[in-house]
């Protein structure tokens, strides 16, 4: 194992402002299990599951309450113990609405004693109850149980897609991994839950790498981190001394969007992933982020599934903005409570990262999986704005990690002309908004991409359904 | 009786209102609960358009103050007159075109303060007047204001002013005349360097004496300004001052006043003539390179098209120099090259990361 600085530095990329010293210093605190806790079947991307449970049941914490529903899809498992009040449709962070299962936890079936939510003294002291799974010794268990294990607990990419960790970890026929990279990079602002798991949990992220290597026949392993986090280099440091093979600490400038999948095979490796459909595999790459591993090394070794994560609830309108531990399900207002209420009123209530996260309209909304960040801001951080003509200044076109012509596409959208972006690449575009940051006319440059991308998507998806149709006939 | 009624009513939606919230687990509703909602992302680097125009008229100051240092209130006058003139035909226009106000955003201040430094001390101000309107009026706004005008409005207008007003816009102050103020008007070296092209004996005398007979400027004065033109174009030294500080402020980026300085002086080395540093430093080489092909609107978007554009300005430029019917040729090139932006961006897509 050793410490290498990175030897790659990719095209374009921004520096906004961290504002990671809010919560950096905030040790990952349990947040007790809240009465309401809304989970939806649709935390990942891809499929959503198939609610299991109804109106009525009472569910075991653990208990499958969702089935995965085709091959890009994930199960999902109730997070703690209660009744099903209610299955219906959610509104999620990102807009869209899923089937959610609602469960009052502190319900008790008849004939069980009332007694207060105790879930949470319970779930601190983790010899009191039972594993859910059985623990499985990951040196000794195949290449296939592990891959079954880390479906059954559930797992996503716990960054912000949401891919299914176990199709990710199990490339198709023909495909070999040569590198497995763990993200560390965390380069959202404000976002510091993956700088805390490397502090607090490096060992059961070790752990989680160990199985991943496993699973993908032995692939060099590059830990990818920035330098603004030298503690979290040095905890990574200590918790792989020791480890066999080649497994490299890669130190990244710091560079926003330094986390992104392709940047960071380039930044470490120096290898360039293909423009869409290409994926990171058909290079040689699965990248998964750290969290991930650690949720994977708890579902083996511990046989838990992924029914809780730390989100960072942070940003200035927050009172004490923290990492916090807290059930997938859990609703924005409870984390906000939790973290000592409103400092003042925010203005903007952002699931995730101020570069790409999600601005939210309520906060009745509950995290997933993949909710890495709850942002409060006050009117004072929120950027208001109207847009200008754009004046051809490049900013864009400097910014942009992928070096499309960020301006061009912005004009061609605006005239709805979609064909002419698709021609201009717009589909390698990873929308993570380095050309609207940048951009002094205040043009949503990130946003006409997604609104493009949106468009030719479904004129592909319509192609494809009339093609089989055709073929059908 | 009916007060009665009204009250129960009141006490009864208050309370249905009441058990609502309860079940719901929610606070009351306050305005603070509209939350804004907007794409992504939520943070900005706090840039603006003003920002970028304050900074180019921050970095044309020294210039600007060289220039009325030689040219005394004559040019102050020009300055004002182009100016003010600029910022009421942006109102006006907006006005008329029914769009919001666009005068705070600076360009017309800086369209004004360019095309006042690339005009000749004590040029009639009704002149200065009609170039002024023209360029915020038909250069700028008649093709939709910022960010649409194809040529840049500040040089357009001076060409329009060049064939309009010939004499006085070729009619140049000394440098420094109010402190002689017999002989005020004189040529410029670059109505001296056109001739040394064919009769390139010149060129041995004049810059191995340059304090000569001739009365032609040397090189300190050339570097420092005190020579005759436009009111922005001669002091070098004050112009690279602007460079440097746009540079440094990333408003521009060294392609295009490298590619256009070194084009001048490569070309003129090939050429014969007057010597290359003559070439650059006398005349709109400087104010051009580092002002005016830089606007950003009217000029290529990537390095690579900035490097062709930049060159193709130079060369123009001193194309029209040893060939053309005027000693200057540099605002002609840029408005040239401006009309091929278009073409050399479509030459010059950047290259997807990923792509083949």
């Amino acid at each position: 194992m050793r410490t290498v600085k990175s030897p790659f530095k990719f095209k374009g990329g921004v520096h906004p402002d961290y504002n990671k010293e809010l919560a950096r210093d905030k040790a990952i605190e349990r947040m007790p299990v809240p009465a309401e806790l809304v989970v939806s079947m649709s935390q990942h991307l891809g499929a959503p599951a198939k609610c299991l449970v109804k109106a009525g049941d009472f569910v075991k914490r653990g208990q499958l309450i969702g089935e995965k529903n085709g091959f890009i899809s994930v199960c999902v498992r109730a997070p703690a113990d209660g009744k099903v009040v209610a299955v219906e449709k959610r509104l999620g962070p990102a807009g869209g609405k899923a089937d959610a299962v609602i469960f009052d936890t502190t319900a008790k079936p008849e004939g069980e004693p009332a007694e207060p939510n105790n879930q949470t003294i319970k779930q601190s002291n983790n010899q009191t109850i039972s594993p859910i799974l059985p623990p499985l010794d990951w040196k000794a268990a195949s290449r296939e149980e592990l891959l079954k294990r880390v479906e059954e607990a559930g797992i996503c990419g716990m960054g912000g897609a949401g891919f299914p960790t176990n199709v990710k970890l199990n490339p198709p026929p023909g495909k070999r991994c040569e590198y497995l990279i763990l993200n560390g990079a965390e380069c959202e602002p404000y976002l510091t839950a993956d700088f805390r798991l490397m502090l607090e949990r490096a060992d059961r992220i070790r752990v989680g790498v160990e199985i991943m290597r496993k699973i993908l026949g032995g692939p060099a392993v590059r830990i990818a981190i920035e330098e603004n986090k030298p503690e979290a280099i040095a905890a990574m440091e200590k918790a792989f001394a020791d480890i066999e093979g080649n497994v490299e600490i890669v130190v990244l400038p710091v560079l926003y969007p330094q986390g992104s999948e392709k940047h960071q095979i380039f930044a470490t490796v120096g290898r360039v992933v293909p423009e869409p459909p290409a994926l990171p595999i058909d290079v040689g790459f699965v990248v998964e982020n750290l969290g991930t591993g650690a949720a994977i090394g708890d579902a083996v070794e511990k046989g838990d599934p992924l029914l809780e994560r730390v989100t960072t609830v942070s940003g200035d309108a927050v009172a004490e903005p923290k990492n916090v531990l807290a059930p997938s399900g859990t609703k924005y207002s409870d984390l906000i409570a939790f973290c000592g209420g409103e400092k003042v009123p925010p203005a903007k209530l952002i699931s995730g990262g101020t570069m790409m996260g999600f601005a939210v309209s309520t906060p009745e909304i509950a995290t997933t999986k993949t909710t890495s960040g709850l942002l409060l801001l006050s009117s004072k951080r929120v950027f208001q704005y109207s847009s200008q003509a754009c004046i051809n200044c490049g900013r864009c076109v400097r910014a942009c990690p992928m070096n499309l012509n960020a301006a061009e596409i912005a004009k061609a959208v605006e005239s709805d002309d979609v064909k002419a972006a698709e021609d201009l690449h717009v589909m390698t575009c990873i929308e993570c908004g380095a050309c609207s940051f940048s951009c002094p006319a205040y043009r949503p440059i990130t946003q006409f991409c997604r609104r493009a991308k949106n468009s030719i998507r479904a004129r592909m998806a319509a192609e494809k359904a009339k093609a089989a149709a055709a073929a059908a006939k | 009786m009916t007060g009665e009624r009204k009250a129960a009513n009141v006490l009864l939606v208050l309370q249905v209102l009441h058990v609502l919230q309860i079940s719901h687990h929610m606070k009351p509703k306050d305005t603070a609960e509209h939350f804004i909602l907007s794409s992504s992302p939520h943070a900005h680097a706090k840039t603006s358009v003003s920002r970028i125009m304050l900074d180019v008229i921050i970095a044309l100051l020294p210039t600007t103050a060289a220039g009325i240092w030689f040219f005394g209130m004559p040019a102050v006058w020009t300055i004002a007159t182009c100016v003010s003139t600029c910022v009421v035909t942006e109102a006006l226009c907006r006005l008329a075109m029914k769009r919001e106000n666009t005068i705070g955003d600076l360009s017309a201040v800086l369209t004004g303060l360019l095309l006042a430094l690339n005009l000749p001390a004590g040029i009639p101000l009704w002149m200065a007047v009609v170039g002024s309107a023209f360029a915020i009026g038909v250069a700028k706004q008649a093709f939709g204001g910022l960010g649409m005008n194809p040529f840049n409005p500040a040089l357009a207008a001076r060409a329009f002013m060049l064939i309009s007003f010939t004499g006085p816009m070729t009619t140049w102050l000394k440098p420094l005349w109010w402190k002689t103020p017999e002989a005020v008007t004189t040529a410029t070296p670059l109505a001296t360097m056109k001739t040394w092209f064919v009769e390139k004996t010149v060129e041995a005398t004049a810059s191995a004496t340059p304090h000569s007979a001739s009365a032609f400027p040397g090189l300190w004065d050339m570097a420092i300004g005190s020579i005759p033109g436009c009111i922005g174009e001669v002091s070098a030294i004050a112009l690279a001052i602007g460079a440097i500080y746009l540079l440094w402020r990333k408003v521009i980026t060294w392609h295009i006043p490298v590619a256009f300085i070194a084009t001048v002086f490569v070309y003129s080395l090939i050429a014969g003539g007057a010597p290359a540093y003559m070439q650059v430093l006398a005349g709109g080489v400087m104010i051009g390179a580092c002002f005016m092909a830089t606007d950003y609107v009217t000029s290529p978007t990537t390095a690579k098209g900035k490097l062709i554009f930049g060159f193709g300005c130079g060369l123009l430029c001193m194309l029209i120099r040893q060939f053309g019917s005027y000693p200057e040729g540099c605002s002609f090139a840029i408005l040239i090259m401006n009309a091929v932006a278009p073409l050399i961006n479509r030459w010059t897509q950047p290259k997807p990361f990923g792509a083949k």
